[in-house]
C-alpha cells in the first residue's frame, strides 16, 4: 500500500487517563482539532467534524483505552472509508512513568487517485488548490484562542 | 502560503518506492532509467511507471543524451512537496501542543482538587 506518513510525538506531563480523555472526549477535541466535534467514540461510529464554515466525516476505527485511538477521515461523501480513500490518524499514548505520557500521532494515506473524477474535481473546488492550502486554512481556524 | 500541492503530487511522493527512485535522482544528478534499475530493488519496468509517475507530477524531467534518455530532480516542485510535507507536520505539532497544554492544565485541576474539596452545595 502506497501511503503517506506523516508521525510527531510530544511528551506530557500528566497520567495516561488525562491525555485519553483530552485525546478522545469530542468537548476536549473541540479544542484541539475541529471547532465542532460530533462523534461517538466507538469502532465504527460515524461522526461529523466542522472546520470554519466547512466540514466532514470522520469514521472511527479503534478505539482501546487508554492506548490507542485511531479515526478516518477526509474520504469521499456516500463512500465507506477504507485505506485507498481516506486519511487514518492514529493515536497511541504510552506511559512513562505514573504522571507522563508519551503522545504519539500518525496519519497515513491519501491515495486521491483511486477517486472518481467528479470526486476528485469536487475535492479540488471545495480546497482550493490543494492539501496544503487546506491544511493552512486549518492552522489559522486552530491558531485561535480556544473557549 | 502559495505552495500548493495538488493530487499528483501527493501520490507521486506518497509510495516509498518512489521516494527512493526521488532519493536517488537528488544524490546523483542526471541518470538513466537503467541507472537506477542496478540501485532498487524492483524492477525496470517499474522504475519506468515511477518515473513516469515523478514525470506526470513535475518532479522530474529528462532529455534525450545521444542513445539515452537522462531524468533529473525539478528541483522547484520537490522543494514545493517537501513544503507541504512539512507543513502536516506542523500542523502535528500545533495540534499535540494544544493536547500538552490541556491534558497539563487538567492533570493540575485534578491534584488540586485531591486536597479535600469544599462540596458544592448550591441551590
Amino acid at each position: 500500500m502506497a501511503d503517506l506518513v506523516i508521525e510527531r510525538e510530544i511528551l506530557i506531563e500528566a497520567p495516561v487517563e488525562v491525555v485519553w480523555r483530552t485525546v478522545t472526549e469530542p468537548d476536549q477535541m473541540s479544542q484541539w482539532f475541529a471547532d465542532r466535534v460530533d462523534l461517538v467514540v466507538e469502532p465504527g461510529a460515524h461522526g461529523y467534524m466542522q472546520f470554519g464554515d466547512q466540514g466532514g466525516p470522520v469514521v472511527v476505527e479503534t478505539v482501546d483505552p487508554p492506548a490507542r485511538f485511531s479515526f478516518r477521515w477526509n474520504h469521499p461523501r456516500e463512500e465507506e472509508p477504507v485505506a485507498g480513500n481516506s486519511m487514518l490518524v492514529e493515536f497511541t499514548l504510552t506511559p512513562e512513568g505514573a504522571e507522563r505520557t508519551r503522545l504519539r500521532v500518525s496519519e497515513s494515506g491519501h491515495e486521491l487517485r483511486a477517486w472518481p473524477d467528479a470526486e476528485k474535481q469536487r475535492y479540488a473546488d471545495e480546497h482550493r488548490g490543494g492539501w496544503a492550502e487546506y491544511l493552512d486554512r486549518l492552522a489559522s481556524v486552530l491558531a485561535k484562542p480556544s473557549r | 502560503m502559495t505552495a500548493l500541492a495538488d493530487d499528483e503530487l501527493w501520490s507521486a511522493i506518497g509510495d516509498p518506492s518512489r521516494r527512493q527512485v526521488l532519493d536517488l535522482l537528488v544524490s546523483n544528478g542526471d541518470v538513466s532509467a537503467s541507472w537506477l534499475a542496478g540501485r532498487v530493488p524492483f524492477s525496470r519496468q517499474a522504475v519506468a511507471k515511477h518515473l513516469a509517475v515523478l514525470e506526470q507530477a513535475g518532479l522530474v524531467s529528462r532529455r534525450k543524451q545521444g542513445r539515452e534518455v537522462l531524468y533529473q530532480v525539478q528541483a522547484g516542485r520537490l522543494d514545493q512537496a517537501a513544503r507541504a510535507m512539512a507543513d502536516l507536520a506542523a500542523q502535528w505539532d500545533r495540534r499535540l501542543g494544544t493536547i500538552k497544554r490541556l491534558a497539563e492544565a487538567a492533570h493540575a485541576q485534578a491534584k488540586k482538587s485531591e486536597a479535600p474539596a469544599p462540596p458544592s452545595n448550591q441551590t
